[in-house]
Order: structure tokens, then sequence, then C-alpha cells
């Protein structure tokens, strides 16, 4: 066809240009959307929102954050439908629920009390009302929310360093005298068992006065800790809900204090930015619904590098063989078929082979041949995070291998033939000329695979992935790292937080903020890989390879 | 393998031929003079040049790619220190010939291979024989330049590497030496540390020289290394090709017969995988013996 110009219309190739570039163009919406929602409600949870004081028909008081508007289902029909405000009113500890659905018919009056503060506390949740008094046990240190405002912030500062040492004490020397106690209960069990001698009579002896030693040693510290733990809690706050019915709470156990309605740009700016650092930084509290998540993006991040140290050269040797030295021929075509198809197993099935091969069989000998003075209680027996990243390494491994046989087939015959030429053997050619050649396509394979574990969670469930790990699986204690601890994942925390929780309300926002953290780490450490990968492919500029 | 040997026993009376026809430079202006018409016997004497000093001798190679053969019984020797040209039409063998002399053909499967090559008196496949020491003594320059994804340095420390050497000073030393052998030193001395693959097709092909020299070989070979150059890479090449014959045996594949007239003192044209003639150079281009070398080097075909 032509127009009257003379120039050609292609229907069908503009058609199809069209459609190419439509179906880019979605993919590209469809990935903004994913972002902007998870911005959009993870990244505004963790703004100050005003607190509002409403009074109703009828007498009542609430005060709380509003969090929701919408239409009543029940008045949908009438001309203007009646709103209702979904409010988060905390004070779980006086019983009430976290949040109210209000009818806006029964307010009478809004307004935004400047005196109005909300405190996020260890337990219970939010408290929201008005600061009343100060004491330290039955003495009165301040009254009136002002000066009880201004002398709690200081009072708390002191309490901070208090709690400080009392950590410090739990954490530390508690904690090595218990690290100690089970090691010396372990070496008597192992010393039970062998046949009794001189020897061992003497050893078990000096266990038992070195047990009756840290045991004494044990109470001594626990009594300081007891102590100081009294200390602690003398100070308390006394403030006053919205109905009038009065709190105590220990200025210790109040972890942030913020008065929204009085707060100025800078200062709202100053309590997101401390939020956002306890979400980054802190343990999870309140069976994860409240504090921080930094177990999970802990154990996210070394499970990852661990499945890495073990993909990498699991892949490419096998790969390598595959390429450079089996015979192509119908096996090893089989071979690479299987291999494919290995990517596409689910994924569930390798968490089951993890917990039969890794878990039971590897882990079970491991314990009878290096733990027997645990049994019955399972030392590698059971989930960890070596299982885990060993069980996700074999999940990637097809990644890898694919990718480094396409890397390794990219490098032309006469790259090889010109080492093989100056006297070098096969195994000098590979090692020296090939790989180095091909390490750009290696690392396009092992980005694939960090990403795909990174974001992988059914098999980690039965291999070794908790919902709260009591400590990380990295700490001051021989040999440092533990790899047969459980530990926390961001995927799995976000299906625990948003569906396994006691307050799925409270907790939502934590879901996108969450996941919005997960694809942050996942991209973050892709962004090392790839910026390494450039770095190769710049070192080998213009390559031909 | 049992096949080279029967082929090599069976061929001895023509090696005799060409092991007597070396020393005797007197026989070509004889075949010359004789009126009557020329034996077979003759014929190879007339299209084998007298050869004084020879350091490979090729006899009767026979090579197959599954079940198409590629050379058919090529007998010739070369000269230590000269350059000695194949040339011949596409698909004639000229480059399989060239690659059987440092055995990289075994490295293709199902290539069957019958006949001897033999360097400095010694069969190259000879089964005690260390392919990768043979390697180390017959360098070869590739019709592609071929650097490796390394710096300009490590391209040529390769071989050296390779065969233990791991002084820093003395690798320096001999980049430095292989490049000025290459005649590239002063073009690249200042980006040594910069990857090869930024180099000019020239300067690749140079530097492929330079890392070929730099094991110190005793025969270059170089599988028309001038194919993918501008004309002034290529004179470039050719210079350093006149340089290099003073040290080393060189022996080049090229397309082109003018530059094998140029730079070669023997010349070897090849058709259908057999050895036409084989000749000096000046002698191959002015009076060929062969109606067919005729042919080709007139461009009536080919």
């Amino acid at each position: 066809m032509r127009t009257a110009r003379g120039k050609r219309v292609d229907w069908m190739g503009d058609g199809l240009t069209a459609l190419c570039g439509g179906a880019l163009g979605l993919n590209l919406l469809l990935v903004a959307a994913l972002l902007s929602v998870l911005i959009y409600n993870g990244v505004g949870y963790f703004w100050p929102r005003p607190v509002t004081r409403l009074e109703l028909a009828g007498g009542a008081v609430v005060l709380g954050e509003i969090l929701d508007r919408e239409p009543i289902f029940e008045t949908l029909d009438a001309g203007v439908p009646a709103m209702r405000i979904r409010i988060k009113v905390g004070n779980r500890d006086l019983g009430s629920a976290d949040f109210r659905w209000i009818d806006e018919r029964d307010i009478v009056s809004r307004s935004l009390p400047p005196q109005a503060v909300v405190l996020e506390r260890v337990e219970w949740g939010n408290f929201y009302g008005t600061m009343v008094e100060l004491r330290h046990g039955a003495e009165v240190l301040s009254t009136g929310p002002e000066e009880v405002w201004a002398s709690f912030r200081l009072l708390r500062e002191r309490k901070l360093d208090e709690l400080a040492v009392a950590r410090r004490l739990e954490r530390k020397e508690i904690g090595a005298v218990n690290h100690e106690m089970e090691r010396l209960r372990l070496e008597r069990k192992r010393l039970e068992g062998t046949p009794p001698s001189a020897e061992t009579s003497d050893a078990l002896r000096a266990i038992e006065d070195e047990q009756v030693r840290l045991e004494s040693r044990f109470e001594a510290l626990s009594q300081r800790l007891f102590d100081l733990r009294e200390d602690l809690v003398a100070e308390t706050l006394i403030v006053e809900a919205a109905d009038g019915t009065r709190a105590e709470i220990p200025v210790v156990e109040v972890v942030r204090a913020v008065r929204p309605n009085v707060l100025d740009t800078a200062q709202a700016s100053g309590v997101y930015v401390s939020r956002v650092w306890e979400f980054l930084s802190g343990e999870p509290r309140e069976s994860n619904t409240e504090g921080g998540i930094f177990p999970a993006i802990f154990g996210t991040v070394m499970m990852v590098f661990i499945m890495s140290f073990a993909v990498a050269p699991l892949g490419v040797l096998a790969a390598l063989y595959l390429r450079e030295y089996a015979k192509q021929g119908p096996v090893v075509r089989m071979v690479r078929i299987a291999v494919n198809n290995l990517a596409g197993v689910p994924s569930i099935v390798f968490g089951v082979f993890g917990l039969g091969f890794f878990v039971y069989l590897i882990g079970g000998s491991i314990d009878q041949v290096f733990y027997p003075e645990a049994l019955p209680t399972p030392t590698y027996g059971t989930g960890g995070i070596l299982w885990g990243s060993l069980t996700l390494a074999l999940l990637t491994v097809p990644v890898v291998i694919v990718a480094t046989e396409e890397g390794l087939a990219a490098v032309p015959r006469v790259v090889r033939e010109g080492s093989l030429a100056l006297g070098a053997t096969k195994f000098e050619t590979v090692w020296r000329v090939v790989v180095p050649a091909a390490a750009p396509g290696i690392l396009t394979g092992l980005i694939l695979a960090m990403a795909r574990a990174a974001g992988e969670v059914a098999p980690l469930m039965i291999v070794g992935m908790v919902k709260l790990a009591p400590s990380l699986p990295i700490d001051g204690y021989f040999p440092f790292v533990h790899f047969e601890r459980k530990f926390m994942h961001l995927g799995f925390h976000i299906y625990d937080v948003g569906f396994q929780s006691p307050n799925v309300e409270a907790t939502k926002p934590l879901v996108f903020a969450t996941a919005l953290l997960l694809v942050v780490v996942v991209t973050v450490m892709n962004l090392v890989a790839i910026a390494v990968r450039n770095r190769l492919r710049a070192k080998y500029a213009s390559s031909a390879v | 393998m049992t096949d080279r040997t029967d082929g090599a026993k069976a061929l001895s009376s023509e090696d005799k031929v060409n092991v007597e026809a070396a020393p005797a430079p007197a026989t070509a202006p004889d075949s010359k003079a004789r009126p009557a018409a020329p034996t077979p016997q003759d014929v190879v004497q007339a299209t084998s040049p007298a050869i004084a000093d020879p350091i490979l001798d090729v006899r009767s190679l026979s090579l197959w790619y599954g079940p198409s053969q590629a050379l058919n019984r090529v007998s010739l020797v070369i000269p230590s220190k000269r350059i000695t040209a194949f040339i011949g039409p596409s698909g004639c063998g000229k480059s399989t010939l060239l690659r059987c002399i440092n055995r990289l053909n075994d490295l293709i499967d199902e290539v069957r291979i019958e006949g001897d090559v033999r360097l400095e008196g010694r069969s190259i496949y000879d089964p005690s024989l260390d392919v990768n020491a043979l390697r180390k003594r017959i360098g070869m320059v590739f019709q592609k330049s071929n650097p490796f994804p390394k710096s300009v340095f490590e391209n040529v420390a390769y071989g050296p590497r390779i065969q233990g050497v791991n002084d820093r000073r003395r690798l320096e030393h001999l980049v430095e030496s292989s490049l000025r052998g290459a005649a590239l030193w002063d073009e690249v001395k200042d980006r040594l540390a910069d990857s090869a693959l930024g180099l000019s097709g020239g300067q690749q092909q140079r530097l492929c020289i330079a890392r070929a020299i730099a094991v110190e070989p005793d025969v270059i070979l170089l599988d028309e290394p001038c194919s993918a150059l501008d004309p002034i890479a290529t004179a470039k090449i050719e210079e350093l090709m006149m340089e290099l014959k003073e040290q080393y045996t060189l022996v080049v594949v090229t397309h082109n017969m003018q530059q094998a007239s140029r730079v070669s003192d023997y010349t070897a044209f090849l058709y259908l995988g057999e050895l036409v003639e084989y000749q000096e150079t000046e002698k191959l281009f002015i009076n060929p013996v062969r109606k067919q070398t005729e042919d080709y080097i007139t461009g009536r075909f080919g």
C-alpha cells in the first residue's frame, strides 16, 4: 500500500513495533507501580502523625491517630453516604483495642491538644494521653504536663545509660558465664561417657570445682542485675488516657516519647530518622509487630553470602567440565538438559531434599561424630543457616552453570589456540585465559543466583529459618561464626508480620516497609556484583570476547 | 597411529629422493638442460628446491578431516632462518599443513594424519614427545589477531610465565626485548598495563608476534598474518618478518602472491591438498615448472 506521496505504509511492521513497545511499557509500568506502592505504604509509616482528640455524642472522649476514612457500607444507597474513620487509640494495657472505627456522625468536636503525647513502649504498644506526674517510688519529682515533659526527657537520657550498663552485664558477663557453664556441662558429659580412670576423675573434679565457682559467680551477677533492674524501674511516669484513667509506666520502658501536635518539620524529621534507624538496626519486639528487623537483614545477607561461596565454585567447576573437558555427545547433552530442568523444580522440593539430605543425613552424622555429648539435642542435625544456604545453592546452581557455559562458549577458539600455540597445557589455557575471559558471564550468573536466593522463602522454612532467632549467627563467642544457628530472613519476616501476627492491622505498614527493604537489599547486592562485573569488562575494554 | 607408520614405510623410496636432493644444489640446472620428457622423479626434483640447511622435514603427509582428505602426501623441506611461503587458493590445505607443524590439528576431533613431520630430525608425532614442549619451540601467529583479554604486558609475559619464569625483573626484560623485536615497543611502552584489546589491528598482530618470540622459539608459523590488516600495517609486518628471519625460521601462509614474492625465500604452491610446486621464490614466480602454478600466479584461476 502506498500513500499519495509514494511512501510505503507498513501496517504489519508498524503494528508489531507498537505491540513490542507497548509490552515493554507495560512491564515498566508494573515495576514502577510495584515500587511506588511499596514506597508509599512503607516509607510514610515512620512519619509522626498528629494525635486527634475526639469528643463523641454521649460524652466519651477518644485520643489517637486517624489513619483511614471511608464511607459506611449501609449508607451507600443514600445520596451522600455517611463516613467513618479508623483511629489508632493504643493503650492496650488499659483494655482497649488498638484500633477503633468511629462513625463521623457521632463526633461532637475535634481538637489537636498540644500536650497530647505518644509513648512508644517496650511492652503493650503505644500509649496516647497526657503526662501527669513523674515519680521516684512514692516520691513525686514533678507534676503538670509541661514540667513532667521537661524533666522526663532529662531523666530518660540517664536511664538509657543505666539500661545500657544492665544490658552489657546481662549479655556480656552473664552470657559468658552461661556459655562457659554449657561448655563445662558438655565436657563433663563427654568425660562421664568415657571409661573411668584416674585422669578422668581428676578432670571431673576440676570441672565440678569450676562449676561451683561459676555457679556462685552467676548468683552474684544475677543479684547485681536484679538490683540494677530495680533501680531501672524505680522512676515511673504517671500518664492519663483520654477517658481519665491513669497508668504508671516505668521511664525506662518508654522507647520514644513524642508530642506530635507541636512538632515542627525539623523535629518531625528527627523522629522520622530515629524511627527508621530503629527499624533498620533494632531487634523485633512484641512478637515482631514492633521494633526493628536487623536480625532479618543480617540473616538474609549472610545466607546469600554463604550461598554464593558455595554455588560459585560448584557451578563454575561443573560448567568448566561440561564445556571444556567432557566429550560433547548425547550424554553431555542429556546432562545439560537435566541441569536446565533442575532450575524448574519447585523450590519447596529443594527444601524437602535439604531437610532429608543436609539436615538429617549430613547434619545428623556430624552430630554423631563431633557433638555426641550434646545429643539428643541436635547441633547440626537441625535446620541452620549453613543448611539453608546450601539448599539454596543447589536451587541456584543451574543458573550459574548455564551462564558460565555461555560465557565459556563465547571465548573464541582462536584465543584458546593462541595459548596452546605458546606451549600452554589445556589446564593452563582454561585457567589463565578462558576463565578470566568468561568472568563477566560467570558473574552475571552469580548475580541472577543471588537475586533468586535472596527472595526465596519456601525451602528455607524447613531448613533453618525461624520467626525469631535468639542470637545472630555471628557473635563474640568462639568460633564466632555459628553455621548451625537458626536465622531470620526478610522474606519470611514479611509473611510472618503480615499474616501470622497477633495484630495484623498494626503491622500492615511494616509489611510494606520490610518488602521495600528486601527489594533494596537485593538491589544493593546486585549493584555490587554488577559493579565488579563492569570493572572486569572495563579492564578488557573493546573486548571481542 | 598404525596408519602413519605404514604410510611412512611405504613411502621410504620417495623420502630418499628428497633427502638425496637436499644436499645436491646442482640438480636444478641439470634437469633444465635435459632434452627428454621429464620422468616422475625428475618432476619431484624439478619442483623442489635445494635446501642447504633444513630444519623441518615434512614427509609424505596426508590428513583427513573425517571422510574428506585435506592433504595428500605432501613432502617438503623447510630451510632454517629463511621465510618459506605457502600459497594456493582457499581450501588447498595450506593452513592445515601449517597447523600440522605445531600439531594444532590434534585439537580437532576426527582428524587423521599419515606421514611424518620432523623437526631437526626428530618426529614431532613421536608418542613420547611432549606436545607442549614442541609448541614452545614452534610459535604461531594467527590470521585474526588473538591477544588474550589481559594487559599488553601480561600478553607478552604469558609464554614465559607458562614456562615458570616468575621473576618480575626478568619478565620485564623479556617483555621489552620481545616488544622491541616485534617493532612495537615505542608504540606501547607507556601503556603496558592497558588492555591489549585496545590496540589497533596492526598493533595487535605485532603483539601476537611479540608474544610468540617471547618464548624464544626456533620456528614461527604465520597463518595469513596480514589478511585483516590495511596496507600500512601489512608493510610493517612484512618489514618485521624480514628482520625476524635473521633469528628465526618463518613459515607463512598467504593469499597474497605479491606478499609471498616480496618477503619469502622459498614458496610452495598447494592445490587441492597436493603440493604442486616448491621452489626458490624468484624461480617459482618467474619461471614455474608446472603449468598449474603458472596459471595460478598469473591469475588465470584461483
